[in-house]
């Protein structure tokens, strides 16, 4: 006796063709980002070759572009960023975990994550209109009024006093990213058993060395992928960033000095690109952030995956 | 000279402090932020904003274009993304998320996750603006159809795997074919969470700007058709806030307090809508 197949079931391997389909589409998604960047970009890196990274001269008039000024003012400002919002974001997420009031750390987290949706554009338009001011007025001026003749800090603190330069740019976004890492901290924090923390504590450990010497360890693979992560958001953030560089190429020349990320770049000019080798050279300019950012998503991804699937 | 108990108290207390200061300061500052956004946006909120088009400098005007031409890109994006990121994440859960394809097919969901939304931009220019020969509203919906795809994926995925698999061996025993399943059971039991995805993906999408500048331009008139370049309100905000006149920076914070305002209250939603599918029974 042969049993009736149910009905339906003919629609269930091409549902299943249609599930592998759709996430096939993914990866197709990412590769023709690296296909398009690398062909859009490919006139200007044959044509330039290697001086394409090392040339600081950006000029559309003469269709010379170097891209080493953007790249580093990505790699400052992104560095920088990391450097400010790494221990507000530790600070904030141990704090929610370990010593908050409970009824005080629900609403707390709720409203960091909440903030860590805001656009980016938002950011940038409080940096344009409110930050840049108040920092040329009340700390870049004194800074530089005050900085020692011939010493490093009046190198450093060098620059056309409007409060749009590399300094603010990675102040934005470190406050742009707290919110994100704060965030994924907290998460990883919780994953703690209470038993490994609890024991810690019944030998006597005070809650700093918890901390580091319990919390931290146990949790140091996913620690490294989340500041992996806000790297990655630093490095390719766009509209903040473009609001409050300064928008000048080439390398900055001091910590005030106005200048320019991959993404700025390319958002400001695209779309009045003046000819054919423009396009390419900005194209290009998304080729190299890519490849940054690829590579440090990469790393971050394979740090948390074990985290997250064992 | 302080005793080790002593030392070990004071090094504890200043790692406390420390904690809490670095709370106060970054709640400080994003209330800050929120501050002057209420404070810059508010005055500009009336009703002009939704009824009139953006103005030339000087004249009386509003965001109108702008708030329906995002809203459309929105909405088509979210209706392509929605579809596709549901099929990839019930793959991932049901299919072949233990394969070796499934690990790639995943890391690289998560690598569009957080890959910088302004490259998006540049391959749908490449991909739909250059062939078509024109910047227009369906190409600013792909584009933001891209980066709404790997959150419903991602989403859907965790939800799926969290139904109990006892529910799908109560289908197979009942020789339900497997998709209906899926369909009957296994997204039902799911339904608030793949809600809540797509809510997600809307509150990530509709302040997105890098995409949309060289995809759909902008537009200053209201425009309809969707393979004419259009307005969106993060495109508007951009260009009004870097402008030299005081009534477009006006209309930017503006624009800027209703985008804020839109994606807390969909992330709000989508929490509200999370939380109730936990508690059920």
């Amino acid at each position: 006796m042969t049993r009736p197949a149910s009905k339906g079931a003919w629609f269930d391997p091409i549902f299943e063709g249609l599930c592998f389909g759709a996430a096939t589409l993914l990866l197709v998604a990412l590769a023709g980002v690296v296909v398009s960047l690398t062909i859009g970009g490919w006139p200007a890196l044959s044509h330039f070759g290697l001086s394409f990274f090392t040339s600081t001269t950006w000029n559309p008039v003469t269709e010379v572009y170097g891209a080493a000024g953007p790249i580093v003012g990505t790699l400052v400002t992104s560095a920088l960023a990391l450097l400010i919002a790494l221990p507000v974001a530790l600070g904030v997420s141990i704090f929610l975990v370990e010593f908050c009031p409970k009824q005080l750390s629900r609403p707390i987290a709720v409203a960091v994550e909440l903030l860590a949706g805001i656009p980016s554009i938002v950011y940038g338009m409080w940096g344009l209109f409110v930050l840049a001011p108040f920092f040329a007025e009340h700390i870049q001026l004194p800074l530089m009024m005050n900085a020692p003749a011939g010493s490093i800090w009046e190198t450093l603190f060098y620059g056309v006093p409007n409060g749009a330069n590399i300094f603010t740019a990675s102040l934005i976004l470190a406050i742009m990213i707290l919110p994100y890492m704060a965030a994924v901290f907290r998460e990883l924090f919780l994953t703690v058993p209470p038993q490994v923390r609890e024991s810690a504590y019944g030998i006597g450990c005070t809650p700093l060395e918890v901390i580091t010497s319990v919390v931290l360890p146990y949790v140091r693979g996913g620690a490294i992928g989340v500041v992996m992560l806000g790297l990655g958001r630093a490095l390719g953030e766009t509209m903040a960033v473009t609001f409050i560089i300064g928008n000048a190429h080439g390398l900055p020349k001091s910590l005030f000095d106005s200048g320019s990320t991959l993404a700025s770049t390319i958002a400001n000019e695209f779309t009045e690109a003046t000819g054919e080798m423009h396009t390419a050279a900005l194209t290009a300019l998304g080729l190299v952030l890519f490849v940054i950012t690829f590579g440090v998503l990469a790393i971050a991804r394979l740090l948390l995956l074990r985290q997250r699937y064992d | 000279m302080l005793s080790r108990p002593a030392l070990r108290a004071i090094a504890n207390t200043t790692f406390v402090t420390a904690c809490g200061v670095a709370t106060v300061l970054a709640l400080t500052a994003l209330g800050f932020i929120l501050y002057s956004l209420f404070k810059q946006g508010f005055g500009g909120l009336d009703l002009n904003i939704f009824t009139k088009d953006t103005p030339a400098p000087g004249s009386v005007g509003g965001l109108r274009n702008a708030i329906e031409g995002s809203l459309m890109m929105c909405a088509m994006a979210m209706a392509m993304a929605v579809g596709v990121g549901i099929l990839a994440g019930t793959w991932l859960a049901e299919y072949g998320g233990a394969h070796p394809y499934g690990h790639v097919i995943r890391f690289l969901n998560d690598v569009l996750l957080a890959a910088p939304s302004i490259l998006v931009g540049l391959f749908v220019y490449e991909l739909v603006v250059r062939p078509l020969h024109g910047f227009s509203g369906f190409a600013g919906a792909v584009a933001l159809a891209l980066l709404a795809v790997p959150v419903v994926t991602r989403t859907t995925e965790d939800i799926l795997r969290l139904q109990p698999d006892a529910l799908r061996e109560a289908g197979a025993a009942l020789g339900t074919p497997r998709w209906t399943t899926i369909k009957e059971i296994i997204w039902r039991g799911a339904g608030g969470g793949l809600l809540t995805g797509g809510l997600l993906a809307f509150a990530r999408i509709s302040g997105e700007t890098a995409p949309l500048l060289f995809t759909a331009l902008s537009n200053q008139f209201q425009n309809l058709d969707l393979t004419k370049p259009m307005a969106s309100l993060p495109a508007v905000i951009f260009q009004y806030a870097l402008s030299a006149y005081d009534d477009w920076r006006r209309l930017a914070w503006a624009g800027a307090l209703l985008i804020a305002l839109t994606v807390l209250t969909i992330n709000i939603l989508g929490r509200v809508v999370a939380a109730r599918g936990n508690h059920r029974p």
